[in-house]
């Protein structure tokens, strides 16, 4: 279970967020849905890791995750908007190499592991792939792949659905609903209300139950 | 031909010289200008002071007036090296400080989103480089890297100046004595044959790295 107490966020002097509470059960589908630039990426940008928060607690399955920037460990996934692959390797040395690396799992066994949720995925063909070789879509369920490859606890989507067609963002629901039947809580950030009904178990709407 | 065979032993030590520095300064001039480059982003701003110094003097002044003075001007100093080293140290310095500023380009075009995912999955900084940013680097600093590699070939010929036997000194004494030109003209042709190794090494190494974009 994910609870953020009391969060805030200041940037220059503007308050983006001001003492937000919110929690996550395990295996549930959550969207933060509300329009762009009100301070939802940055939230999941300090739950991952990515960026410091002024005050207040963020645990995840009773264990307190510093919001300092301290944070070195991989138990929040975060797919980014523009998704990040790493354009040097393949599709399957993306999921590898941090599972190799950061968790020293063994090849072979890494490899294993990383086919099954290509599989999973429906991208075990596109595995020996490079990024740029990749449509949008598929770019995306790599890196949904390379963030689950780490086992995290939570998996944080930013604006999974933009820049997609309407074939894609249906895949991307699919692919939510899979992960949820598998038991992994999500988190997704999206300004698209829509989308936000049909994936998720629950809708938080930022801009009226935020403080600011 | 014969004259040719004459010349080949003087023309062969001077090669080795020539390869000698030109070695050397790739395999030291490399980590070294790396290492400036990462310096050059330093927080600190005493690091960054007296990198841009450095670079400032690297590239302000002549690479030949700088081996005067490594060899000549810091012996005179009490700090002395043989010939050979001299030449090492002023030619390692000088190509590492403009390699800092080509790898400070290609650093500076990895996007920081690249960083932010590696965090994410929990790699170390060092790692991050390593595994990450450094290949993305090399990729996009292979063409100006092989221009400078490409000087280097014909740079080396100035450690004449402290000394040294190089290819084109030892051409430049049979031509003296014989009174021809004949071994500048094959002096000319052996530059053009190191140069153009160091072309198709360099586009070979580009064709590999252009399986990824």
């Amino acid at each position: 279970m994910l609870e953020i107490k009391k969060l805030t966020k200041t940037y220059n002097n503007n308050t983006i967020f001001r003492d937000l509470d919110l929690t996550v059960s395990d295996g549930e589908v959550l969207s933060i849905v509300g329009p762009s630039g009100i301070g939802k990426t940055t939230l999941i940008k300090i739950l991952a890791g990515l960026e410091t928060a002024d005050a207040g607690k963020v645990t995840l399955n009773s264990e307190q995750l510093p919001v300092d920037g301290t944070r070195t460990d991989a138990k929040v996934g975060l797919i980014f908007q523009d998704f990040n692959l790493f354009p040097n390797y393949t599709v399957l040395d993306n999921i590898i190499l941090a599972p190799i690396n950061v968790n020293k799992i063994d090849k072979a066994a890494a490899k294993d592991q990383a086919r099954s949720i290509l599989d999973t995925l429906g991208m075990l063909n596109k595995a020996e792939l490079y990024p740029f070789q990749l449509s949008g879509g598929q770019k995306q369920r790599a890196a949904i792949a390379r963030a689950l490859a780490m086992d995290p606890q939570i998996l944080a989507y930013d604006e999974p659905t933009s820049g997609l067609d309407e074939a894609s963002t249906k895949q991307v629901a699919e692919i939510v609903k899979t992960l949820k039947h598998r038991g992994v809580t999500q988190l997704i950030i999206t300004h698209d209300q829509f989308f936000a009904e049909i994936v998720s178990d629950r809708v938080f709407d930022f801009s009226k139950e935020v403080a600011r | 031909m014969n004259y040719f065979l004459e010349l080949l032993p003087s023309l062969l030590s001077g090669l080795k010289m020539t390869l000698g520095v030109f070695f050397f300064t790739i395999i030291g001039s490399i980590p070294l200008g790396i290492i400036v480059s990462l310096g050059m982003k330093s927080e600190y701003f005493t690091i960054r002071w007296l990198i841009n110094g450095y670079i400032w003097i690297m590239r302000g002044t002549p690479l030949l007036l700088q081996l005067i003075f490594v060899y000549y001007g810091l012996g005179m100093m009490g700090i002395s090296f043989p010939r050979f080293e001299a030449a090492i140290i002023a030619f390692i310095i000088n190509y590492a400080a403009y390699l800092a500023e080509i790898f400070r380009g290609g650093l500076q075009s990895v996007p920081r989103g690249q960083y932010d995912a590696a965090k994410v999955l929990g790699f170390t900084k060092i790692q991050t480089f390593f595994k990450i940013v450094l290949p993305q680097v090399i990729k996009i600093v292979v063409p100006s890297f092989g221009n400078e590699v490409i000087n280097l070939v014909k740079d080396t010929s100035l450690v004449y100046v402290i000394g040294l036997g190089d290819i084109l000194r030892a051409g430049n004494i049979a031509a003296s004595r014989d009174v021809t030109l004949i071994p500048y003209l094959l002096v000319g042709l052996i530059y053009l044959i190191m140069t153009a190794i160091v072309t198709v090494l360099l586009r070979r190494t580009e064709k590999r790295l252009n399986i990824w974009r």
